[in-house]
């Protein structure tokens, strides 16, 4: 093969560069300018420095924000990651029933945001919603509209309604990846159920997981429309996670510049949550490559 | 430890077989007695696989039994049968080290650990391992990862028999030499019976002591590698052993003259008897010889017939030589000096070394 060094050909990305300039880089230095200045009117701003990010770290409700943001992202990984894989496990292998219970599964996926929280908002409400006026026959006051544990709850349940199914999805395709002589082997090797799964089945599915808990990180890191449809935020703060801080801020009060420091921190935090995360799991594999070298 | 006996075993992957086809292990009684080192040698699709783990226990056989030192174990799981079996593509568990991997079969059965160590440790220098033990098996090399899977079936001391199925497919030629020989070892050392499944008679015949010929579902002939070549019991036996494999031609009878393609074939008086009163059951004869019998002889030798030389093919220190008599073609394997020959020369078939085949199968010449 002839190689020919031809330098020439990074015009080619040219295009590439420009298009991703417009769709993100652009609309991102805007931000980054608005976040600096105090704007008053289309002729009148001030420039604020860092001001506007010291003041954003320090608001007691963003915080509060942030806090809640980060126990419902962690909650909903620590239900639905265990719970998907289960799922995914009982997932019939092939034949009609596969293709069966596969669009039974992906069902809640094909649901936008809004219709979820409607939908859930007419099951629990007490009077024609199903489980709110079981719950309340059954002698439970459920309430989401004044208790803060309701609303919690009721939400952490949609949205594992609404995703586990992705991490089932996933770990199904990881699962049926692993070739029939593993299951052959541990049968002859006499592993059990457990063995089969912690010693097979699971290590096969850490890539799938490691994509399925970036995606769902994110995802939930920035929910929006299903609890503003559900609880509008409520009770009080108890479900205000930050995207919604953020779009009242950002339009309802028109404090373009707050918003825009709050929107790059926001979008940092996701960055840097993923990044630790990835980074972490590579290391830990490269560990046990590294570890074998040495030996 | 066990003589793995098969009697009245067939087996169809569909639910109600009706014809022939049907059955991938058509009705067969067979022995592989205790200790032995056995191949089972077929084309892709023949049934060995099948046949494999129905002995293993991971299918259960339509019909017949399958027995272990006389013990019916039709209906036993694998992990009840105390059979290890070493898959064509290496099966590892990546995250365990190999030392994890080798305890694996005897953790799982709750063997004391000092027991698991001394066994792992053993193993382990059998196989070459012992340097590797602490390694993740996941970063091992391809033929590393398949002594493994052979360790994981030798650290059991209850083993019944190892089934191999095509153990050294992705193996590298140099590698696949020494593996063999490893496994040699390890079979006249502990003494297991040993089924090596694999479609390369090389192979087959440099690790078995006999080799079992499967073709369409049956065991076409079972014997050493010597009698496989020499006496191949069936049509496919005498083509698939041997490179290249072996001739046949169909006689054709006139009273008392056979001709094969036209030639006058000079046969004794009991190979004649033989071929008429085959001809009574049958349509379907077949002469057979393997192309390194075949003599050439001089021009005008009586018995010989006359071929004409259509290619010679160079292989080093031998050759093989393709002739034709009139249409059919059949190979000759030469020393060295076939190069020469071309134009018209003239063989003989000797008759010590010619079989009759009726309806494919090998026929005893009556004496």
């Amino acid at each position: 093969m002839n190689k020919v060094p031809n330098n020439r050909a990074w015009w080619l990305v040219l295009p590439m560069l420009a298009l991703v300039a417009f769709s993100a880089i652009v609309p991102l230095m805007t931000v980054v300018n608005y976040s600096v200045q105090d704007v008053f009117d289309a002729n009148t701003r001030f420039f604020t420095g860092t001001e506007w990010f010291v003041k954003m770290l320090n608001d007691p409700a963003l915080q509060a924000a942030l806090a809640r943001q980060f126990a419902f992202s962690l909650t909903i990984l620590a239900i639905q990651v265990p719970l998907g894989v289960g799922i995914a496990l009982l997932m019939p292998k092939r034949g009609w029933r596969a293709s069966l219970v596969l669009i039974l599964v992906t069902l809640p996926l094909l649901i936008p945001w809004n219709v979820v929280g409607s939908i859930w908002q007419i099951f629990t409400r007490g009077d024609i919603g199903l489980m709110g006026w079981s719950l309340r026959q059954i002698g439970y006051p459920y309430n989401i509209t004044s208790s803060p544990l309701d609303a919690w709850v009721t939400i952490v349940l949609m949205d594992v309604w609404h995703w586990t199914s992705l991490i089932a999805l996933l770990c199904y395709s990881g699962l049926q990846a692993i070739p029939e002589a593993y299951y052959q082997a541990a049968r002859i090797d006499r592993a059990s159920r457990w063995a089969v799964f912690r010693y097979i089945q699971l290590p096969k599915l850490t890539n799938v997981l490691v994509i399925g808990v970036l995606l769902r990180f994110m995802h939930s890191f920035m929910i929006y429309a299903e609890p503003f449809v559900l609880t509008g935020g409520g009770p009080g703060s108890a479900t205000t996670f930050l995207s919604q801080s953020l779009a009242i801020m950002a339009t309802a009060q028109f404090d373009v510049g707050p918003s825009a420091a709050f929107s790059l921190i926001y979008f940092l935090i996701i960055l840097l949550v993923c990044w630790v995360f990835y980074t972490a799991i590579m290391n830990l594999q490269k560990d046990r490559q590294g570890g074998a070298r040495h030996d | 430890m066990a003589e793995i006996r098969l009697s009245q075993l067939a087996h169809s992957y569909s639910a109600s077989p009706s014809k022939r086809s049907d059955y991938a292990i058509e009705q067969m009684d067979h022995v592989w007695e205790q200790g032995g080192a056995y191949a089972l040698l077929g084309p892709s699709g023949c049934g060995k696989s099948t046949l494999l783990n129905i002995i293993s226990g991971l299918l259960v056989p339509s019909q017949g039994e399958v027995r272990f030192d006389g013990v019916m174990v039709n209906e036993l799981p694998p992990e009840e049968r105390n059979i290890a079996q070493v898959f064509q593509f290496p099966v590892v568990y990546d995250t365990m080290t190999v030392y994890d991997n080798l305890a694996f079969p005897l953790r799982n059965v709750k063997t004391p650990e000092e027991r698991v160590r001394e066994r792992v440790e053993e193993v382990a220098d059998i196989l070459d391992l012992t340097d590797r033990l602490a390694s993740k098996a996941r970063n091992l090399s391809a033929d590393e990862k398949q002594k493994v899977s052979m360790g994981r079936g030798l650290v059991r001391d209850d083993v019944a028999a190892i089934l191999f199925d095509e153990p050294l497919t992705v193996i590298d030629p140099q590698l696949k030499w020494k593996l063999r020989r490893k496994l040699k070892e390890i079979h006249q050392r502990f003494a297991i019976t040993m089924i090596y499944v694999t479609h390369d008679q090389l192979e087959a015949s440099t690790f078995a002591d006999k080799i079992a010929v499967m073709y369409d579902g049956r065991i076409v002939q079972f014997g050493t590698p010597r009698e496989l070549f020499e006496s191949p019991a069936h049509t496919f036996v005498g083509y698939f052993i041997g490179s290249p494999g072996m001739n046949f031609f169909t006689p054709c009878i006139d009273g008392d003259n056979i001709l094969i393609d036209g030639q006058h074939l000079e046969l004794s008086a009991e190979m004649r008897r033989s071929l008429l009163d085959a001809r009574e059951r049958s349509d379907n004869l077949k002469l057979g010889i393997r192309p390194e019998f075949i003599e050439l002889a001089e021009d005008g030798t009586s018995g010989t017939l006359s071929a004409v030389v259509d290619h010679c093919q160079d292989l080093g220190t031998y050759s093989i030589l393709t002739l034709a008599l009139n249409q059919a073609r059949f190979k000759v394997r030469v020393e060295e000096g076939g190069l020469a020959l071309s134009g018209r020369v003239s063989v003989r078939f000797p008759e010590r070394w010619l079989t009759l085949y009726v309806d494919e199968s090998r026929v005893e010449v009556a004496s």
